[in-house]
């Protein structure tokens, strides 16, 4: 099936055609979240979304009125947060892990790995009961701290194998020329697995820009991140599906344009490894 | 940035090989005992006692009553049948659709590059975000998709998707499928990618038909890859609880309830921590069951 060249109508049709049909399917929901956000509130129930006088009035709405703004900031504390103590904590364990053999290694890596399987029904209960008792409730350390448990065990892991990727004679290398550990550590494995932790940390980023259920549980009034907020407008506002999905369009906006970009490198990583394989 | 010091003498190197890697490890380690560990056994520990959250004086060791009442309770039977067709369903269609896109991603075309990046956008959107858009397009009223079928006469008149209690579900579970399918996509395109061109050439010259290609070659290229894949999504399906709160918050009646859901919604609305614990625990040990009989299984036809 490679060797022979296809005819163009034929690729067409056995290619193109249900490449389109999958992409409308992934896309065309989010297509018309889009569509309906712009489209005018009297013309919506009417006549349905369409782009023909396209209105921004739902997004100015959103950032005058319901005070989406503050929304966005609080989110963008405690993903940032998350990313911060993630990465310091996974990428100095990450080394240890790839660089040094102890009695408990196994053990231990196991351990981050099984986490990844906990439901977070199991511990977002005890998370209130410890957080109310540090009087944390409503803070955005708390959502920085429950989102941790999500962001380590998984960071750990990717961190880990990123840096089984960069052989152990470059820190060698180092170290005889004066480095050490920690200097081998800073100056030559940080810089060679940057791309993994920048993959890692934008990982992150998404999973707790996107969380819902503890921002539901530990925030709220004070701090409430861009997916609670986008839920309550449900309430506040008799089902204005112009807003709400204007809503859902700037929420989404950070993680997906993030997404684009580490999809990117992946990409490029996958077709080279094909191009030499 | 700091000139590091001279290396140390072989004492401190061998001190250093037993020191550094328990300093390096014990933060991470730390934290995760006591924001994950710990809680666990909280939890464990609460679900064997009466503990409702507006009476804390009341904190009575119960034993096991907890448990033999989730055994006694229809709602339980009820969110663990769903709980059931929601992991079996959803999983195989997203991995089927994802096997779809992927052996279709790995065609030669010309946009190919564009058509990955952009398969992935409902992997990236925020669960708030996909219940809320899942919602408008199920709406009874202006609903597209009852605008669509309607046009095409595959309905005869609107169906409340989500409000049916004969629908709700498998309306919620359409919508994990689509959210989840980019994974397997992703995924099963990596695995593609690392199988040889060469197997293939090999089996076209001995006359093999694209069928038995896909059988013999592509299958085993990619069964370790979908086995990790399966392993996931499973957990992370049985586990996500966000997208049907959003949607359903569990109705009509408890036609969308789900072990987690369950869980949750007692220890939310109810503040019955105890009871809410227990459902989290037996849920919990379900699943590492599953996981466990699933990796027996499959793992070790694939390994061997």
């Amino acid at each position: 099936m490679i060797i022979r060249k296809r005819s163009l109508a034929r690729r067409l049709l056995t290619v193109d055609l249900p490449v389109v049909a999958i992409l409308l399917f992934a896309l065309g929901p989010y297509a018309w979240m889009f569509l309906t956000s712009v489209t005018e509130k009297g013309r919506l129930f009417t006549q349905g979304p369409s782009l023909s006088g396209a209105t921004m009035e739902n997004y100015v709405r959103l950032f005058k009125t319901v005070g989406f703004w503050n929304n966005l900031v609080d989110s963008f504390i405690i993903a940032g947060g998350t990313v911060v103590i993630g990465l310091t904590l996974s990428v100095t364990a990450a080394y240890a892990f790839s660089r040094f053999n102890f009695p408990a290694k196994r053990g231990l890596l196991l351990q981050f790995l099984v986490i990844n399987m906990f439901p977070v029904v199991l511990l977002i209960l005890p998370l209130f009961i410890f957080m109310r008792q540090l009087g944390l409730i409503d803070t955005h350390l708390a959502l920085i701290i429950a989102n941790s448990t999500v962001a380590i065990p998984f960071s750990v892991w990717m961190m880990v194998s990123y840096m089984n990727g960069i052989p152990r004679s470059l820190d060698d290398a180092a170290m005889t020329d004066g480095c050490t550990r920690l200097g081998a550590l800073w100056r030559v494995v940080m810089p060679l697995c940057l791309p993994g932790i920048i993959a890692t940390g934008i990982y992150i980023f998404i999973t707790s820009w996107n969380e819902y259920l503890y921002a539901l549980t530990l925030g709220g009034r004070n701090v409430r991140p861009i997916t609670v907020a986008i839920q309550t407008l449900i309430g506040e506002y008799e089902v204005e599906w112009g807003l709400l999905t204007a809503g859902g369009i700037v929420g989404a906006m950070p993680a997906t344009i993030l997404f684009l970009i580490v999809q990117k490198r992946l990409i490029s990583g996958l077709t080279q490894g094909a191009v030499k394989g | 940035m700091t000139s590091n010091p001279p290396p140390s003498g072989t004492g401190g190197m061998a001190l250093g090989r037993t020191v550094l890697p328990i300093a390096m490890l014990s933060p991470a380690v730390l934290v995760t005992v006591a924001i994950v560990f710990l809680p666990m056994i909280q939890t464990a520990w609460m679900s064997l006692h009466d503990y409702i959250l507006f009476r804390p004086k009341s904190f009575d060791f119960v034993g096991l009553k907890n448990f033999v009442a989730a055994l006694h309770d229809e709602v339980f039977w009820i969110s663990l049948r769903h709980t059931a067709i929601w992991i079996f369903l959803t999983v195989p269609s997203q991995m089927l659709l994802g096997l779809a896109a992927a052996l279709l991603l790995n065609q030669e075309f010309p946009w190919r590059g564009l058509a990955r990046a952009l398969i992935i956008v409902p992997w990236a959107l925020p669960s708030v975000v996909i219940a809320l858009m899942w919602v408008w397009i199920y709406d009874s009223n202006y609903g597209v998709l009852n605008d669509f079928m309607l046009r095409f006469g595959l309905i005869s008149r609107s169906i409340p998707w989500l409000a049916d209690p004969a629908t709700a579900l498998y309306a919620i579970i359409l919508t994990l499928t689509w959210q989840g399918f980019p994974f397997f996509a992703v995924m099963i395109l990596a695995g593609l990618q690392s199988i040889p061109r060469s197997y293939y050439e090999a089996a076209a010259i001995d006359g093999a038909s694209t069928w038995r290609q896909f059988w013999h070659i592509t299958l085993p290229g990619i069964s370790g890859v979908l086995v990790t894949a399966v392993l996931l999504r499973t957990i992370w399906v049985a586990n996500s609880i966000d997208v049907i709160f959003v949607m359903t918050g569990g109705g009509p009646g408890y036609a969308t309830y789900t072990l987690p859901l369950y869980a949750f919604i007692k220890a939310r609305t109810n503040l019955d921590f105890g009871y809410g614990s227990a459902l989290a625990v037996l849920f919990t040990l379900m699943l590492i069951g599953l996981v466990v009989v699933y990796l027996r299984r499959v793992g070790k036809a694939v390994q061997s």
